[in-house]
């Protein structure tokens, strides 16, 4: 494997890596938005034979909000750190390095 | 140690299963179903950023910090970490806690502190790579063909546990659940690499926490706070001893459940089996060795330390309220064992929805486990045993087209060695005898090597050699031939690990000093006081102040004490 030493080198842009990292955030906030959506719907539709079962905890309520929440701010950190200042940031960082 | 029910006596179980199996709906199903969508979609997505051999196996050396780091808790955040961590917070109580703060804390900070500058710094690919740089091919070929083992023997254990869940909570049969989960990890990590094998990681420790959070604030919410659970604790069978970590564990006088001194659980678990299992277990580093830079490397598992840290509080604390929430929770029925404890929780308590979210957490922390496993695998495999041995300077593309058969070949492997653990009572056991045999040795001689310009390569092959061969007698002494006696199971695997720590050390030396040294240039970057001056430069250049991986690691073990104080 000749581009051990360098992995920029051979893996994409450095673009492409953080696009990378930019879906994972989108990803884990999607899902938790999506799942936090459903569990407020089932929560405010929740007998009170299923609130009693938790203990008198409204706990699809509860929980479907505190994933919303958890859900945007993923999405919500995905868009507050734009990719092109950390890349810009990368690229420093490796100069003040002096390295590769 | 809690016990899982022989794949017979699950069977034997069913008639009475339907009182445990989970009362799902679609809703649930549904949620299940769209986790395992996302799951595979990131494979998928991934696919298209895999172009080299390094992006598949290291994911390119490019992930941040807080990715590895979490990657790197949940790669652990497995069976036998939910099941078997509830089932000793049933069984012995707080003196759980003992597993995280003494018993991986300390060893994850040293790991970040000490052990990353020479495992990132040589740039090795894998933890057997590092042995080969340091003391060359014959202890290197050791190492990967025995890791290859232990890691597709520990993915069968996942494996067959989910299995057993699935079997238990669902009604599958314990076959097509092994199946099932294998087909779902083999799809997203032939699609997409470590890379997917780790972002699926992230994601799944969310969906575990999402899992266990509720769970345990419904259960407190129930017994009345932590105050009330204390209360209800001490009328049960574990009484006041299981509200404390470390009291009652002097020699002579022990009353704390778990029956150890402090001196067994300090070195015998904190010492030996921690440092053995976190420093040298590639399932692990290898989400360090993915990280960006030294920097990022050294805080995955001083980031990955914090969750650790606070893990007991949604795993530990279930387990007790199970306890008194649960009657007759350990007792003669299979079903109602203390390994059943979370998923008989999860069912006493959540209504449908949340118990979908419960399901999916359970499902993903089996995955989770079986997946690091066999991304680890696949690149021991391909990158130390294909590449330098059988198939040199082949096309990049060669790499990785063995690395996908290899995983192919590493689900099926699992499959059959799921059917091993089956046979095993008691899973944590089997698990830590795993550990005993291979960790332990290994550990040694790499602390001895990192630490030791002097030590020699012969006396890299043979310590390992000699210590894996002394923890094999010890336990096929103890399980089969019937020379030593031991108090327990667990018990074997301490005296196990010790004895190979220890004979792989006396090798270790007697060899060394007969034969003959690396020259001290060529351990440039691999012993202690030659750290490789250009990435120590990168990792100084640009720490914040947070960011700083000493801060971190003492931080995480300054509050490891408290927490240790607080509850002893």
């Amino acid at each position: 494997m000749s581009d051990r030493d360098t992995p920029e080198q051979g893996t994409g842009t450095r673009e492409a890596q953080v696009a990378n990292l930019f879906d994972l955030r989108r990803i884990i906030g999607g899902l938790f938005l999506l799942y936090g959506v459903v569990l407020v719907i089932v929560g405010l539709g929740d007998s009170g034979a299923e609130i009693s079962k938790a203990a008198g905890v409204h706990i699809n309520l509860i929980a479907g909000l505190g994933m919303l929440a958890l859900g945007a701010l993923f999405v919500a950190w995905a868009l507050l750190r734009p990719l092109g200042r950390q890349l810009q940031e990368e690229e420093r960082k490796r100069r003040a390095a002096g390295g590769a | 140690m809690s016990h899982v029910p022989l794949a017979g006596d699950a069977a034997a179980g069913v008639l009475a299963a339907s009182d445990v199996r989970l009362d799902v709906n679609a809703v649930d199903y549904g949620i299940l179903i769209v986790y395992f969508v996302v799951v595979l979609g990131v494979g998928l997505v991934a696919r298209r950023y895999v172009k080299t051999s390094l992006d598949y196996f290291l994911s390119g050396r490019s992930l941040p910090a807080w990715i590895t780091g979490l990657a790197f808790v949940s790669a652990n955040l497995g069976a036998t970490e939910i099941l078997g961590m509830g089932a000793n917070g049933a069984q012995y109580g707080v003196a759980t806690v003992n597993y995280y703060w003494i018993g991986a804390v300390p060893a994850m900070v040293f790991l970040g502190l000490v052990m990353m500058p020479f495992y990132y710094g040589s740039k090795v690919r894998s933890v057997p790579e590092y042995l080969r740089l340091r003391f060359g091919d014959s202890s290197h070929l050791f190492n990967s063909i025995t890791f290859a083992l232990a890691t597709v023997l520990i993915a069968g254990v996942n494996l067959f546990a989910l299995a057993l869940v699935l079997k238990l909570l669902l009604g599958w049969p314990i076959l097509l659940g092994i199946v099932v989960a294998a087909g779902v990890v083999l799809a997203y990590i032939t699609l997409g690499g470590l890379s997917s094998a780790i972002y699926n990681e992230v994601l799944q420790f969310f969906v575990i926490m999402a899992a266990l959070v509720p769970l345990t604030i419904v259960g407190l919410h129930d017994a009345g706070g932590w105050g009330g659970l204390q209360d209800k604790i001490r009328q049960t069978r574990l009484g006041e001893a299981g509200l404390h970590a470390l009291q009652g564990t002097d020699p002579g006088h022990v009353t704390n459940p778990i029956g150890a001194t402090w001196i067994g659980i300090v070195f015998g678990l904190g010492f030996i089996l921690s440092f053995g299992y976190w420093t040298t277990n590639f399932a692990e580093v290898q989400r360090a060795l993915s990280a960006r830079d030294l920097s990022a490397g050294q805080r995955t598992p001083l980031i990955g330390a914090y969750p650790k840290l606070l893990i007991p509080a949604v795993v530990v604390i279930p387990g007790m309220i199970a306890l008194w929430k649960i009657p007759h929770l350990g007792g003669g029925d299979a079903n109602l064992a203390y390994n059943n404890a979370i998923p008989l929780l999860m069912n006493e308590y959540l209504p449908n929805g949340m118990l979908g979210i419960a399901l999916t957490g359970l499902m993903a922390s089996f995955m989770a486990g079986v997946a690091a496993n066999v991304s680890a695998f696949n690149t021991v495999v391909t990158t130390d045993i294909i590449e330098p041995y059988l198939a040199r300077d082949r096309p990049d593309a060669f790499y990785i087209r063995a690395g996908r058969f290899v995983t192919i070949g590493g689900i099926l492997v699992a499959i059959g060695t799921a059917l091993i653990a089956s046979g095993y009572q008691n899973l944590m056991n089997y698990l830590q005898a795993l550990f005993s045999i291979f960790n332990a040795p290994l550990f040694a001689t790499f602390i001895i090597g990192m630490f030791w310009k002097r030590m020699t390569p012969a006396a890299g092959l043979w310590g390992l050699v000699a210590g894996t061969i002394a923890a094999l007698v010890t336990y096929v002494g103890y399980k089969w031939a019937g020379w030593f006696t031991f108090g327990s199971d667990l018990d074997e695997s301490f005296w196990g690990a010790g004895a190979a720590f220890v004979v792989d050390a006396i090798v270790t030396v007697s060899v060394t000093l007969v034969t003959r040294p690396k020259p001290v240039e060529e351990l440039q970057g691999l012993v202690w006081g030659m750290v490789n001056k250009e990435d120590a430069a990168v990792a100084a250049g640009h720490d914040r102040w947070w960011e700083s991986p000493k801060l971190l690691g003492f931080g995480a073990i300054a509050l490891g004490i408290v927490l240790t104080i607080i509850f002893f």
